[in-house]
């Protein structure tokens, strides 16, 4: 089936494309790009007037919680989640039960999304064995398997004489480390960002240092050995700024922030409110501030969900009891099309965060509008407006800060390898 | 004037008239305990259960009191004894607990919240008796009770609050009900005790040396030093806390004449407080401990819908 998408605005700043062409997909590739182009006999016609045509949305950083947690998401959930986002491809963590420290679990990973999942899924595979942070996982085997990064999201790597050798070697085995830069130590079991809401909520806090610290020390480690490193989930003013002066030394660093942390301050936690319950937690005014210069600085180079699901049992109690993390797929691109709407960015710089800057980092053959290349492809109504509603999200959980709010921005089509995998017009 | 609360979850949720009303009526229900019969018919037939997930005799107790004098069943649920060791969730203990029609839960429990995500899931009202670091109303109004009535006003009074403020939940409750009355809160505590953001709290001044706190002081107010924090990464030792933060006869000198010495309860005698000052002529711990019994017959006839008493 060809798909001929017809007069849309296409954005595709790895190309150098900013303006109303047609593209016609054929046997899941980009056949061909231009003005006014003739739609073959036999190809399904979208009118993409109105529309912005970008390079399918790529989100880096989700948890797919498959294998062993179905019960919060699994891959095809998931994967119907990233669709309605307008992302055509997510890169998915590995603590899931078992940790995905091994190729076992990465080619379960692959093929089920393979055979089941709407998207592309591109498995991220452990830095150390079981995430525990005592001995190396088997990078170049994870590699072969087809991970295409390692991490232990959710749990820092806090032997630094380990987080010096893991980037050696993921270096050597030509993979992309990601690291949650986090002081365990200086988190201390905080339950929210510390300061002033802490303390009038009677919450033990989480201080911005654990944060700060932790990045200075994987950017320095990162520098010392000379490979590249990503930092995952950047919230701090002080981390922006770290990884800003580093990148102005030559440091290989790259790094991404999530869309609540540039829309949400500390304020969301009063009333004990358990969805805005994360780690890195929700932090000040000024820090959110930071992080939209970083944006608009190219500081931050990628926005990616950090997509958590949990279960309502996991967050229907007491603030405490709550578990970390908010989804995030169905949400990611309304709330960073503000960022353009209020001039912090341009189409063309969001798209390569969302898209072109997440495939390099990753090195994967995505994010560009280009003759020949997968037709990964998101259209997107920038103007629809609509509402957060629990029971109309695809993912398995709805455990977002965000239900009941007005979003302006959606997805109109996204199409994976040539074929719509969702429609919403 | 009528208290509209369903729930008494903090006292930064209460309005001066509102802590005023409950106060006036706490004066009043003092009375009662004094009589030969110590009971009015005022709740008969209302059921208040105390649900306790923290360890306590004090709170337990005095509401366990208060509520008896105004005539309620009672009745006491310990977490030691309850379905959370069977892994129950506090939802459905609550749902469970409402689905035998009490009229009031007064709930202490170790966790920030737990009160406010209650007070949201469950028809009847909720009465915090402690809720991890964040409030304890009952207290701060029964300190307040006991000012007032020793000191005639809390407007313009200088009250010392020294300890760990960063865990105290008698702390917070104190700075919103003193603020809100006119009185002006100095803390004192080890730098690692005090919580960032505090003078924002209210009418409040950090002091990093105690005798700044205490003088001129018209109350000082010990907090309780947990013995477990000594020698971890907050606190060298009970030696060095107890020299530097511990209320003895000489640092009283530098308050008030008449100054009140308040304790909530229970004292590391030799730790926060001296003997001789706790048991001293300044000390009015023993009347803390009795209007807190009128406090929570306040509040419990309040929450039930109890209108002016005059």
């Amino acid at each position: 089936m060809n798909i001929f998408i017809k007069g849309g605005h296409v954005i595709d700043p790895s190309q150098n494309l900013d303006e109303k062409l047609d593209i016609l997909v054929a046997d899941g590739k980009i056949k061909e790009m231009g003005k006014k182009l003739t739609a073959p006999k036999d190809a399904e016609v979208i009118d993409a007037k109105g529309l912005l045509v970008t390079p399918g949305l790529i989100d880096m950083h989700v948890h797919l919680r498959d294998p062993g947690l179905e019960y919060k998401e699994d891959i095809v959930t998931g994967t119907r989640a990233a669709a309605a986002g307008g992302f055509t491809s997510v890169a998915c963590m590995p603590n899931t039960k078992p940790v995905n420290d091994n190729k076992a679990v990465a080619s379960y990973i692959i093929a089920k999304a393979k055979a089941e999942g709407l998207v592309n899924v591109f498995p991220v595979g452990a830095i150390t064995q079981g995430s525990k942070g005592e001995n190396l996982a088997e990078m170049g085997d994870l590699k072969e398997a087809g991970c295409v990064a390692v991490s232990d999201d959710g749990k820092p790597v806090s032997n630094p004489e380990l987080m010096r050798r893991a980037l050696e070697y993921a270096k050597g085995m030509e993979i992309i480390l990601i690291s949650h830069s986090e002081d365990l130590g200086l988190a201390a079991d905080g339950q929210m960002n510390d300061g002033f809401t802490a303390t009038e909520l009677g919450l033990k806090g989480i201080p911005w240092v654990a944060e700060d610290a932790a990045t200075a020390r994987d950017v320095f480690l990162a520098e010392f050995t000379n490979s590249p490193i990503h930092i995952a989930h950047v919230s701090t003013k002080g981390a922006v700024q770290i990884i800003r002066d580093a990148k102005a030394r030559g440091v290989k660093v790259t790094c991404e922030t999530a869309p609540h942390y540039f829309t949400l301050t500390e304020d969301a936690v009063r009333g004990y409110e358990t969805n805005a319950k994360m780690n890195p937690p929700l932090r000040t005014a000024e820090d959110v501030k930071a992080i939209k210069e970083g944006l608009s600085d190219g500081t931050i180079d990628a926005v990616a969900t950090d997509h958590a699901p949990h279960h309502l049992d996991e967050k229907d109690v007491e603030y405490t009891l709550a578990s970390n993390g908010i989804i995030g797929l169905e949400t990611s691109l309304p709330l960073s099309l503000a960022l353009v709407a209020d001039k912090n960015l341009t189409l063309p710089q969001l798209v390569q965060k969302m898209s072109c800057n997440p495939a390099r980092i990753l090195g994967i053959d995505r994010g560009a509008l280009a003759q020949g290349a997968v037709a990964d492809i998101t259209l997107i109504d920038p103007e629809a407006e609509w509402v957060v509603e629990a029971d109309k999200l695809e993912s398995k959980s709805k455990n977002s800060p965000f239900l009941g709010m007005k979003m302006k921005g959606r997805a109109a089509y996204t199409i994976v390898g040539g074929k719509v995998v969702y429609k919403n017009v | 004037m009528v208290f509209k609360h369903k729930d008494i979850l903090g006292l930064q949720d209460l309005t001066a008239e509102e802590i005023e009303l409950l106060l006036n009526t706490a004066d009043n229900m003092k009375e009662i305990s004094k009589r030969e019969i110590k009971k009015v018919p005022t709740l008969r037939g209302k059921t208040v259960v105390n649900l306790f997930f923290e360890p306590s005799t004090r709170t337990r107790t005095s509401f366990e009191i208060a509520a008896k004098r105004l005539s309620a069943d009672t009745l006491n649920i310990s977490a030691s004894t309850s379905a959370v060791q069977k892994g129950e969730t506090l939802s459905d203990t609550a749902r469970n607990i409402e689905a035998m029609k009490p009229d009031i839960i007064v709930m202490r429990h170790a966790i920030s919240g737990s009160h406010h995500y209650l007070a949201k899931r469950v028809s009847y009202s909720v009465i915090n008796a402690g809720d991890g670091a964040h409030e304890h109303p009952s207290q701060g109004l029964l300190d307040m009770m006991t000012m007032r009535e020793k000191l005639g006003t809390l407007k313009g009074l200088k009250v010392a609050i020294v300890g760990d403020i960063t865990h105290s939940r008698v702390a917070r409750s104190n700075i919103y009900g003193l603020t809100k009355m006119g009185a002006r809160v100095f803390l004192a505590g080890p730098p690692t005790l005090i919580p960032p953001g505090v003078e924002r709290l209210g009418n409040v001044t950090v002091c990093s040396r105690m005798r700044d706190a205490v003088e001129d002081a018209d109350v000082v107010m010990m907090l309780r030093i947990q013995l477990e924090r000594q020698g971890k990464t907050l606190l060298p030792t009970m030696r060095e806390y107890s020299r530097f933060f511990g209320l003895s006869q000489d640092l009283v000198k530098l308050a008030k004449p008449g100054v009140l010495v308040m304790h909530p309860g229970p004292m590391n005698r030799g730790v926060e407080i001296c003997s001789d000052v706790a048991d001293g002529a300044d000390s009015v711990i023993l009347e803390q401990v009795e209007n807190g019994v009128a406090v929570r017959m306040s509040m419990l006839y309040h929450v039930s819908g109890g209108g002016p008493t005059e």
